[in-house]
């Protein structure tokens, strides 16, 4: 295809991914480098009739005037980025000198809240993908061995929790182990603790969603593995037979193997997906005890009073340092995929 | 030899079976539970004294007189309007998919014709801004639209929504194209036609299951996106998931769980029924685009 058609017939998409994708980081990069411009203060003269006082108070009009001409604050190069709410050098400075023990030290840092974030990010990361896989797995061999005319039904009821947007998924799941609500109660009956709620622990929440986080993730391995398992070829499989294998054998020793490629992918995409975990925190009500860097940022710009363009923008560009860590094996598979079909 | 292959054991069959019911049990009954709770009232669907009320809907008799009651449905769709959050849904749903659907033919048709070496980069960039997280991308709207004036509106949310949904569309749409052979647009080239007439005319008619496909995940992304609804628009522009979120902030006061309950089903039941119909070509666009891309 000539240059100039293949120009125009890429304009609009990459119109569209340079505006709305490719700007929206550099703008977001160019917030974090800006903080909300600080109130101005002026010292006011009050006199009554016992005498005259000077008090400070806020000048509403000259801030009004300066945030009219800077609406993005005054430039703090990358001073957010170093405060108590992100990477926290001094904090962490101060507490390496401080605490006596290694244990102390992990305290502090991780009641910091950039790093309590990345912790629950990363644990939920890394918690759920393992399971996904082996589950999704077996979920697709199983369904595999089903005659055709339930598979369309069973399919299709395997997928729902993928097709759910998170925020409705979690919330059904959330009704369900409420205290009052049917799982929940049923939990109650059986540990015998009337006072017993998934919701009171922070590690009961953790745990909550990181058994959501499976139940969301595993219809994606499993459509992944199903769509894999119809391309395993079928005559080492005969070969294998006829030498004495059994069906655990063939299992073990020819579907699996071939099917290493199509794990590395899942557990790259869910590590990618899950990185980014944020509404279960909200469908869950779980603000209090597990906070996600997406739900930082989620909660920066909340409020529309005062959004906080320059911290969201700061955990925004360290989000994306994480994605990139996470992205780069994906890149490389398809840099070679790539290099093999040319 | 190909029957004894696939002829299972008894127990196999049995343990099979079981775990497969076990399975669907995890996977769809807390849907069904939601759906019988949200004909019931708030005192059955949260019931800690005896959980059966939740199945016989023994509060629901007594406050309303029947077993089920569609009260919470009612409400929710006129008093919590959520009739305007669907409508806003339906609108943003197909004007995303229709656009998302015609930058996107367009761009990966080319992507898979092309023989240049930038088609790679555009790919591997296309990977890269498709594991973006949407709400980094919020995060550097947010700014410039407030000084433009352009929060808060449909046509805006519209407009990020396709272009967040061009990475995964360009690349299922790529691996689709792949599938349909050179050879019929380059007969065609020779016969005189120019590369939109071969795209609009030659290709596009073979290319339906490819197109269904990618406008299946454009709806889905569409219909169940809450991070870029929920903060670029407005209350009154709140599409349906944004919406549920609102109910559900301002339950605890007013006292009303159950519009929520009502709205998460009302809001799931259509989709669930555009997968069903449409399913077959969810699992092979999944296996062309997961497998491949």
């Amino acid at each position: 295809m000539p240059h100039k058609t293949f120009f125009w017939f890429i304009l609009p998409t990459g119109l569209a991914m340079i505006l709305f994708i490719g700007l929206p980081i550099v703008s977001s990069f160019f917030q974090s480098l800006h903080i909300e411009t600080e109130q101005i203060l002026m010292e006011v003269e009050n006199c009554d009739p016992f005498g005259c006082k000077t008090n400070v108070r806020v000048d509403v009009e000259a801030t009004e005037k300066l945030r009219q001409e800077n609406p993005l604050g005054r430039f703090n190069g990358f001073g957010t980025y170093t405060d108590r709410n992100h990477l926290a050098f001094d904090e962490i400075g101060e507490a390496w000198n401080t605490s006596s023990s290694m244990i102390e030290f992990k305290d502090i840092v991780l009641n910091l809240p950039f790093y309590k974030a990345l912790l629950f990010t990363l644990t939920f990361c890394f918690a759920v993908t393992p399971p996904v896989i082996i589950l999704g797995f077996i979920v697709a061999l199983s369904v595999n061995t089903l005659s055709k005319i339930i598979k369309g039904f069973i399919v299709f009821g395997t997928i729902l929790p993928m097709i759910v947007t998170p925020l409705i998924g979690s919330l059904v799941l959330f009704w369900m182990i409420d205290s009052q609500g049917i799982i929940g109660a049923s939990i109650q009956i059986l540990f015998d603790d009337p006072n017993l709620s998934l919701k009171a622990s922070s590690n009961l929440t953790w745990i909550t969603l990181i058994i959501y986080g499976i139940w969301h993730n595993t219809p994606f391995a499993f459509v992944v593995f199903y769509a894999a398992l119809q391309t395993v070829p079928q005559d080492p499989i005969e070969a294998a037979y006829i030498d004495g294998a059994s069906r655990y054998q063939r299992v073990r020793y020819i579907v699996i193997p071939h099917l290493y490629p199509v794990a590395t992918f899942i557990m790259l995409i869910c590590l990618m997906d899950n990185f980014r975990v944020f509404e279960p925190i909200i469908g869950f009500s779980a603000e209090g005890v597990a906070q996600s860097l997406s739900w930082m940022i989620y909660q920066d710009l909340r409020n529309e009073n005062k959004m906080l363009f320059g911290s969201a923008g700061a955990t925004s560009m360290l989000t994306i340092i994480g994605i990139a860590f996470l992205l780069t094996p994906v890149l490389i598979r398809t840099w070679k995929e790539f290099r093999t079909e040319r | 030899m190909d029957t004894k292959l696939n002829k299972y054991s008894k127990q196999l069959i049995i343990f099979n079976s079981i775990f497969i019911l076990f399975w669907l049990t995890i996977s769809i009954f807390p849907f069904l539970w939601t759906l019988w709770g949200s004909f019931k009232v708030k005192a059955d669907f949260f019931s800690r004294a005896e959980w059966t009320y939740a199945l016989t809907g023994f509060n629901t008799l007594i406050e309303t007189g029947a077993t089920t009651t569609v009260k919470a449905y009612v409400e929710s769709w006129f008093e919590g309007e959520f009739w305007r959050a669907s409508l806003n849904t339906m609108i943003v749903t197909v004007s995303v998919v229709s656009i998302s659907l015609f930058l996107g033919t367009l761009g990966a048709y080319a992507l898979s014709r092309s023989t240049y070496k930038y088609t790679f980069y555009i790919l591997i960039a296309a990977l890269i801004f498709r594991a973006m997280p949407h709400i980094t991308l919020v995060s550097g709207y947010l700014f410039p639209f407030f000084q433009l004036n352009i929060w808060g509106i449909l046509p805006t949310t519209i407009i990020v929504l396709v272009a967040i949904n061009q990475p995964f569309t360009l690349w299922l749409l790529y691996s689709f194209f792949k599938t349909v052979p050179k050879e019929l647009d380059e007969s065609a080239l020779i016969d005189g036609c120019s590369y939109f007439q071969a795209f609009r005319y030659i290709i596009m008619p073979v290319m339906w299951p490819g197109v269904v496909t990618a406008g299946l995940f454009s709806m889905m992304l569409a219909y169940n996106d809450f991070t870029v609804t929920a903060l670029l628009l407005n209350q009154q522009n709140y599409t349906m998931v944004p919406k549920i979120n609102a109910f559900l902030g301002t339950i605890e006061h007013g006292g009303n769980y159950m519009w929520a309950v009502s709205s998460v089903v009302s809001a799931t039941a259509p989709l669930f029924m555009i997968i069903w119909f449409f399913q077959r070509q969810l699992i092979s666009g999944l296996t062309a685009g997961a497998v491949k891309g």
